[in-house]
């Protein structure tokens, strides 16, 4: 089955990315596909490379971009949203893209689900 | 817009999207880019439903100034809804009655639901989002 | 269909709004600060005990363990871990979360 997953709030601040992670790793793990993950609202600030958290923490950013590699998911930043919040192509950690609401539209158009994180 | 340079406007599959409005304006963001989303759904012809339950019934609002926040008002854009096809917008009743509201404190022509119509509606839809 | 919420029903309303509105045989899945209402003697135990006869009640595990609450948790609420989430997801046709 295909999923889509919306992540309407920033890291560390809420539990919604790291929710929304899990939910995707395993989702993956457990055959089925998750071909795009789409960051609104706060949710674009999961896209910086320039976050640093300490060394004991996890690095949200850094693990998105481990899944895109290794599991191909297109990590998709919404243009506005990230134009509002000083997020732009400079910053993208790897694996992240900027693009319009059209490709959250079209996950809830093509895909078998789509499931919302945020506060 | 880029957003309407990317549609994919050949797939030909219209889905049955509900967005769900819970929360008043201007708090936070989310009544503002709620509404961006809605629009771009309406230009790929989708089936778009927009609900107001609880504190959403704010959004919809007559007489919304917000000089004195410094901030959009946006609230005139549910006017223009009907402009993009959007014609299905719905309140529920029981939020509209805990907050001293009626249909006629709205800026825009509703069809006000029971719970239950409201419970029916959400269940057959293929996606729903809320903001 | 799924009905996901994460929001502390002492805090917030939602779990009030979606059990409001989620039709009978309908599932609704605990996550975050809400699995705290699935747990013995909360205020909101009585809501959930009432709404589990005509609904499924679900609550996810590592959220629980994460909260101190593994241990409390109602008669009649399932616990899931991520891979019940996931086959939740599947199992209903649509989903919502009451954020």
């Amino acid at each position: 089955m295909q999923f889509g997953i919306l992540v309407n709030e920033g890291p560390y601040t809420h539990q919604a990315s790291d929710s929304a992670y899990l939910f995707a790793r395993t989702a993956i793990e457990k055959g089925h596909t998750v071909p795009r993950i789409f960051f609104y609202h706060d949710g674009v600030n999961n896209s910086t490379r320039l976050a640093t958290p300490p060394q004991d923490d996890r690095n949200v950013s850094a693990r998105w971009s481990k899944l895109a590699a290794d599991h191909g998911v297109d990590l998709v930043v919404c243009v506005a949203a990230a134009q509002r919040r000083g997020i732009n192509d400079d910053v993208l950690a790897p694996g992240f893209r900027i693009s319009g609401l059209g490709q959250l539209v079209e996950m809830g158009i093509q895909y078998d689900r789509l499931v919302t994180f945020g506060d | 817009m880029s957003d309407m340079d990317e549609m994919d406007e050949g797939s030909g599959i219209v889905k049955k999207f509900m967005f769900l409005n819970r929360k008043a304006p201007h708090g936070t963001v989310y009544a503002l880019e709620g509404l961006e989303v809605v629009l771009i759904t309406a230009a790929f012809d989708q089936d778009v439903s927009m609900v107001f339950t609880d504190d959403g019934v704010y959004q919809l609002m007559k007489g919304i100034d917000t000089k004195g926040i410094e901030v959009k008002d946006f609230s005139k854009t549910y006017r223009a809804l009907e402009g993009y096809d959007i014609e299905k917008l719905y309140v529920d009743q029981a939020s509209l009655d805990a907050r001293g509201l009626t249909e006629d404190d709205l800026i825009v022509d509703v069809t006000v639901l029971a719970v239950d119509e409201m419970a029916n509606l959400m269940a057959e839809q293929d996606v729903v989002i809320s903001f | 269909m799924l009905h996901i919420v994460n929001k502390s029903a002492t805090e917030r309303s939602s779990l009030e709004s979606c059990l409001r509105m989620a039709t009978q045989g309908s599932a609704v899945l605990l996550i975050e600060d809400a699995v705290c209402a699935a747990t013995n003697g909360n205020a909101a135990a009585a809501k959930i005990q009432a709404a589990a006869a005509g609904l499924k009640i679900y609550a996810l595990g590592p959220d629980l363990a994460a909260r101190g609450m593994t241990g409390r948790v109602l008669d009649g609420v399932n616990v899931v871990d991520y891979g019940g989430f996931v086959d939740l997801v599947a199992e209903h046709s649509n989903c919502q979360s009451w954020l």
